[in-house]
C-alpha cells in the first residue's frame, strides 16, 4: 500500500512539473489552411505580428473547407481561407463577420516532366483539363473540401466534365492535403493542381514541373474574418481584430509582399482600405 | 538507400545542432506521454487488478470489452474527444480543444484499455496462486488489489510501457485534438506528419529516428531499472 502510494505521489509531481503552471501571454486561435503554413508564410509573418502586439497566434492548419468547420463550432477565433463563396456563405450564415481580403496568389497545374497528356506550356486549364481526360493521364485530385479542391473541382464543371464518371482509374483521388497530395502526384507521375506557395517551399517533386500557369481562372484569393462573437461569446473578439486589423494594415500587407522564395513572391496583398 | 541515408544526416544534425525547436517538441511528446501513462495507469491499474479478482455476472464480456478496447482506433477517439471538447460540445465552456490538455484526455482514453488489460491478465496469474491465502486472512478488496499490483510490480511495467509505446507514438488522435500548433501542441509524431506533408522526406524521417531512439532509451531505461530491483530483491 504504501510504496504504491508513494509512487503515485512522485509520477503526480512528475506530471506537475512537466507542465509548470506560467501565465500564459495572450493568443489566439486561427484555423487557415495547409497552403498558407506549408508554404512557410506563416513561419515569416507571424512571429512579425507577436513582435509588435505581444499577441501569439497559434495556428490550426487543415484544408478551407475544415477551417470553416472549426469556425463554424466556435473553436477559433479567426479564420483565414481561400475559398470566396464559402466564405460568403459562412458569413451570410451568421458563423462568421467582416470578411476582408488580405492577397492572392494563383494555382498552377503541376506534371511529369515526361508530359504523357502533352499539355506543357499551356495556358487554357480547361483545354488541358480535356487533353488530359483524352490521354487518360494519371490525374491526382485533393478530394478534401479544401479550397484548391473546390477550385479544381470548378475547372472541371467549365470543361465540361465529370472526371469521377469518365475516369478509367487516371483520376485519383487522395483526399489529402496539398503536400501529401503532390508526394503522391510525385510518386506516380501524374498531373496534379497546387497553389504556387505549397509548390514552390514543396522539397520532394522529383520528376514534377509547371505545365501551366497564367490562366485567368487560376487566380486564388485568400480572407479573412473573425468567427461570430454573438454566436460564441469565448472569441477573442479584441485580439481578433488586432490581427486582421494588422493584416490588412500597411505593415502587414508589406510583410506578406516580402516573403519570398529563391527571390520570387509567393503572395501579392491585396486588401482594401478599411471601411469604417 | 540514399534517402535514408539522408535521414541520418538529417537527425544527426538536428541532434547536434541542439535546435531549441526539436528540444520543445520532444519535451512536449514526452510530458504529454508521460501525463497521460500517468492517469491512465492511476486508473487501468486498479480496474485491472480488481477484473482479475472478481467473480460476477457478465465479467467475461467486461474483459473481452477492454481487450477489444486495446484496439481503439486513434482516429476515433480524436474524434469523439474533440465533438466532446468543441465549443458547440458538452464540454466546451472548458476551452480545452487544441490544448495539450486535449491531447492528454485523448491519450488516456487510448491508453488505459491496455494498461488495465495487460494488469488483468498479470493479476489474474497471480490471484490464481495466492488467492487462498487472502482468502483464508480475509483480507478486504481493495488491500487485496493493492498488494497484488505490488507483487506484481516488475510484470506490470510490461502493461505500463505497452502504454507509454503507444501514447509516444499514437498520431491520430492528438492532430485532431491538438490541432498540430507549433509551439504549443506540436509533438514528434505531428512534426512528422507535417514535413511529409511538406515533402521534407529527410527531416520527417530524421524526426522519425529520433523518436524510435527516445523509445529505446525508455525502454532500456525501465528494463534494466527492473534487473537492478530484482538483483537487490534477490
Amino acid at each position: 500500500m504504501r510504496p504504491l502510494l508513494r509512487a503515485a505521489v512522485i509520477g503526480w509531481l512528475l506530471v506537475w512539473a512537466a507542465f509548470p503552471a506560467v501565465a500564459e501571454p495572450p493568443y489566439i486561435t486561427v484555423a487557415s489552411t495547409t497552403s498558407t503554413e506549408e508554404s512557410g508564410l506563416f513561419g515569416y509573418l507571424l512571429p512579425a505580428f507577436t513582435k509588435e502586439t505581444g499577441i501569439e497566434v497559434r495556428v490550426v492548419a487543415v484544408g478551407s473547407g475544415q477551417a470553416l468547420k472549426i469556425g463554424e463550432r466556435g473553436d477559433c477565433d479567426v479564420v483565414f481561407v481561400h475559398d470566396r463563396s464559402a466564405e460568403l456563405a459562412f458569413v451570410e450564415h451568421g458563423f462568421g463577420i467582416d470578411r476582408r481580403e488580405v492577397m492572392y496568389n494563383d494555382f498552377i497545374l503541376v506534371g511529369p516532366a515526361s508530359d504523357p497528356a502533352r499539355v506543357d506550356g499551356g495556358n487554357d486549364v480547361v483545354a488541358v483539363l480535356h487533353k488530359i481526360a483524352d490521354a487518360k493521364a494519371p490525374f491526382v485530385a485533393r478530394g478534401d473540401d479544401s479550397g484548391t479542391s473546390k477550385a479544381e473541382l470548378r475547372f472541371w464543371k467549365e470543361a465540361g466534365l465529370d472526371p469521377k464518371t469518365i475516369s478509367t482509374g487516371w483520376y485519383r483521388d487522395t483526399g489529402s492535403g496539398m503536400g501529401p497530395t503532390l508526394n503522391t502526384a510525385a510518386a506516380m507521375d501524374g498531373y496534379t493542381i497546387s497553389d504556387r506557395g505549397t509548390w514552390l517551399n514543396f522539397k520532394n517533386r522529383q520528376n514534377l514541373k509547371i505545365v501551366v500557369q497564367g490562366d485567368r481562372r487560376l487566380f486564388n484569393q485568400y480572407g479573412v474574418m473573425l468567427v461570430n462573437p454573438a454566436r460564441y461569446p469565448s472569441v477573442k473578439q479584441d485580439l481578433g481584430y488586432k490581427f486582421i486589423d494588422w493584416l490588412t494594415s500597411p505593415t502587414g500587407q508589406k510583410t506578406i509582399t516580402d516573403y519570398k522564395i529563391n527571390g520570387e513572391q509567393l503572395f501579392f496583398p491585396d486588401a482594401k482600405p478599411a471601411t469604417g | 538507400m540514399h534517402d535514408i541515408a539522408n535521414a541520418v544526416v538529417a537527425a544527426w544534425d538536428l541532434v547536434l545542432s541542439g535546435n531549441a525547436t526539436l528540444l520543445g517538441i520532444v519535451s512536449l511528446s514526452l510530458s504529454i506521454s508521460l501525463a497521460a501513462v500517468f492517469f491512465a495507469s492511476c486508473i487501468g491499474l486498479p480496474l485491472g487488478a480488481a477484473l482479475a479478482i472478481s467473480r460476477f455476472l457478465g465479467r467475461n464480456a467486461a474483459v473481452v470489452v477492454i481487450n477489444a478496447m486495446m484496439g481503439l482506433p486513434p482516429v476515433v477517439v480524436g474524434l469523439l474527444v474533440y465533438l466532446a471538447l468543441s465549443r458547440s460540445g458538452p464540454l466546451g465552456s472548458l476551452g480545452l480543444l487544441f490544448t495539450p490538455a486535449a491531447m492528454v484526455i485523448a491519450q488516456v482514453i487510448l491508453v488505459t484499455p491496455i494498461v488495465a488489460a495487460v494488469a488483468r491478465q498479470i493479476v489474474e496469474d497471480l490471484w490464481r496462486e495466492y488467492a487462498e491465502l487472502y482468502l483464508f486472512d480475509g483480507v478486504g478488496r481493495v488491500r487485496t488489489i493493492c498488494s497484488l499490483l505490488w507483487l506484481g510490480r516488475l510484470s506490470l511495467t510490461t502493461a505500463v510501457l505497452a502504454g507509454a509505446g503507444r501514447a509516444v507514438a499514437e498520431v491520430g488522435a492528438i492532430l485532431i485534438v491538438g490541432g498540430n500548433i507549433a509551439g504549443v501542441t506540436r509533438t514528434m509524431t505531428t512534426a512528422i506528419a507535417l514535413e511529409t506533408s511538406r515533402g521534407d522526406l529527410a527531416l520527417a524521417l530524421g524526426l522519425g529516428l529520433i523518436l524510435l531512439a527516445l523509445i529505446f532509451l525508455i525502454n532500456g531505461t525501465a528494463h534494466f531499472a527492473g534487473q537492478a530491483v530484482r538483483r537487490v530483491a534477490a
